[in-house]
């Protein structure tokens, strides 16, 4: 058997493991604050807005909007290289926050900013499941 | 509080062969800017009393400041290693003129160099292009720092109709200025059709929109203004600095569009006492063409949205309104990783002593030099004048 090149992986930590775990069951997670209501990603141990501690895990809808995008056409390591050419995306969600991702399931220049796209998951392994989006 | 103004001033500045310079190694490149710059201030190793490197990614040292200070045989009161990117290794500037205005140390040497181009192996360039990202919330995508740069590209021409033709005539600029310096890595004219006809490396951004890899050091001699005076050449005296820090990670930038420039560039100029229009020439940090148009607006040379018209008018060339990139910048003159901006200080050194043949901007007499590092992330301005 050959092993392809593996992507970079996320490697969770105390404070993202229940973030990835929820990704690993189709579900994205974002941060509000149980204070002021702030929300934020990615997760942290303060709201960002009041400082409070009391930020809380809040499932996010899922829909977004493309707020910047590029089509990259020289992969970083031979492991996405089979995916040239592919679409590195900033996604802002529905919540407010932004997070970054790859735009999939459509040709990389249908691809523009102000699209609406939503979330899906890719497994990784076993345990990672990363969110990605695709238009809809 | 005493203001820096004026208190320390550059009195030596020299750069190392650059472009691919496969002979000398990262710690020798390093150490031949020292001597270099050593040699242009008139003075010896043993006159140095402060030492700034920052680290190499082809040949790192845990304690890289200590390691140089160590291979010269000098033992400095003040010793740092700076290694956070563009922006911050040339912070250092001033933090090493705070050390010389409150009576730490009298004559600090910055010596900065890397050879990205000749001395990485391809698991060590393999770990710098993958290690910019947040490496849980970005790098699993796939993006390369070329990559994270064309997000910031593609809104900044969507917010503000910047055309394609107007990104390249930063690229077009740069090597007009290269092909004056004898040392620069890339000198043949280049037209704003080879570069859009270049390839494309992530959209919207092509080869000829993307800096070199390079090898090369350069380095500065900096001492108090009272002792400037007795140093073989013109002292440049530091009038103002700035840093600004908005983000590490793009996908959390406050803005795509409007950088910590802004900031730095107001810390500096209030430190200085002076604005925009006082500027006789300028160097901003040119790792991407966009970069240069959002730096230039958000330190104050043009209205948000205007750098693109302002650079294709030509208002930055050498005989222009605001001359910019004198030596080439990173796109065409050379850029080994983050010693990169070092080259804009020596150059600019070199300009305001009006001793740059060629390329002289006619009765330059300040200067501002700007550096980023990270994605557009952490910022510092820095002003030089000939006069106090």
């Amino acid at each position: 058997m050959t092993s392809e090149p593996a992507k970079l992986q996320p490697v969770p930590t105390p404070e993202s493991e229940a973030f990835w775990q929820a990704c690993s069951e189709g579900r994205l997670l974002i941060q509000r604050c149980n204070a002021c209501g702030h929300l934020q990603f990615y997760p942290r141990l303060l709201c960002t807005a009041c400082a409070s501690a009391e930020v809380a895990w809040h499932e996010a809808s899922g829909s977004g909007r493309v707020k910047s995008f590029t089509i990259i056409r020289r992969a970083v390591s031979e492991a996405y290289a089979g995916d040239v050419p592919y679409v590195v995306a900033l996604i802002e969600l529905a919540e407010g926050p932004t997070m970054m991702s790859n735009v999939v399931g459509c040709e990389a220049e249908d691809v523009y900013i102000g699209m609406s796209v939503s979330v899906r998951f890719e497994r990784r392994t076993q345990e990672i499941s990363v969110p990605v989006f695709a238009a809809g | 509080m005493t203001s820096l103004r004026g208190q320390v001033a550059i009195v030596g500045a020299a750069d190392t062969e650059v472009g691919k310079v496969a002979h000398m190694s990262a710690t020798q490149l390093c150490i031949d800017a020292a001597q270099r710059a050593l040699r242009d201030a008139g003075i010896g190793k043993d006159d140095v009393d402060g030492l700034v490197t920052c680290n190499s990614m082809a040949e790192p040292h845990m304690y890289h400041a200590e390691a140089m200070a160590e291979y010269l045989q000098i033992f400095p009161k003040y010793c740092v290693s700076a290694g956070a990117g563009g922006g911050t290794t040339f912070a250092v500037l001033y933090q090493a003129a705070s050390a010389i205005a409150h009576g730490i140390c009298e004559t600090v040497l910055i010596s900065m160099a890397d050879s990205l181009r000749s001395g990485l192996t391809r698991e060590q360039a393999m770990v710098m292009q993958s290690s910019s990202g947040h490496p849980q919330y970005e790098t699993p995508y796939g993006s390369t720092v070329p990559g994270y740069y064309a997000l910031i590209a593609q809104a900044y021409m969507h917010e503000y109709g910047v055309t394609r033709e107007q990104l390249a005539s930063v690229a077009v600029t740069c090597r007009e200025h290269a092909s004056l310096h004898p040392g620069a890595q890339m000198r043949d004219p280049i037209t704003v059709d080879d570069v859009i006809e270049s390839r494309l490396i992530a959209d919207p951004l092509r080869l000829l929109d993307c800096s070199l890899v390079s090898d090369g050091g350069a380095a500065i001699v900096l001492t108090s203004a009272e002792r400037a005076k007795d140093f073989p050449h013109q002292p440049v005296y530091l009038l103002g600095a700035g840093e600004g820090h908005g983000h590490e990670h793009i996908s959390q930038a406050r803005s795509l569009t409007t950088s910590a420039a802004r900031e730095s560039g107001e810390r500096a100029y209030a430190m200085a006492g002076l604005g925009p229009d006082d500027m006789d020439l300028v160097q901003v940090y040119d790792c991407f063409t966009p970069v240069v148009l959002i730096e230039l607006e958000d330190l104050g040379f043009c209205a948000k949205g205007e750098g693109g018209a302002f650079v294709a008018e030509g208002h930055t060339r050498i005989g222009g309104r605001l001359p910019m990139n004198t030596h080439g910048g990173l796109l065409s003159h050379c850029h080994p990783g983050n010693p990169g901006s070092m080259f804009a200080l020596t150059e600019t050194v070199t300009q305001l002593r009006h001793a740059a043949g060629e390329r002289q901007v006619a009765g330059a007499e300040t200067a501002l030099v700007h550096a980023q590092g990270g994605i557009l992330s952490s910022h510092c301005s820095v002003i030089l004048g000939r006069e106090r």
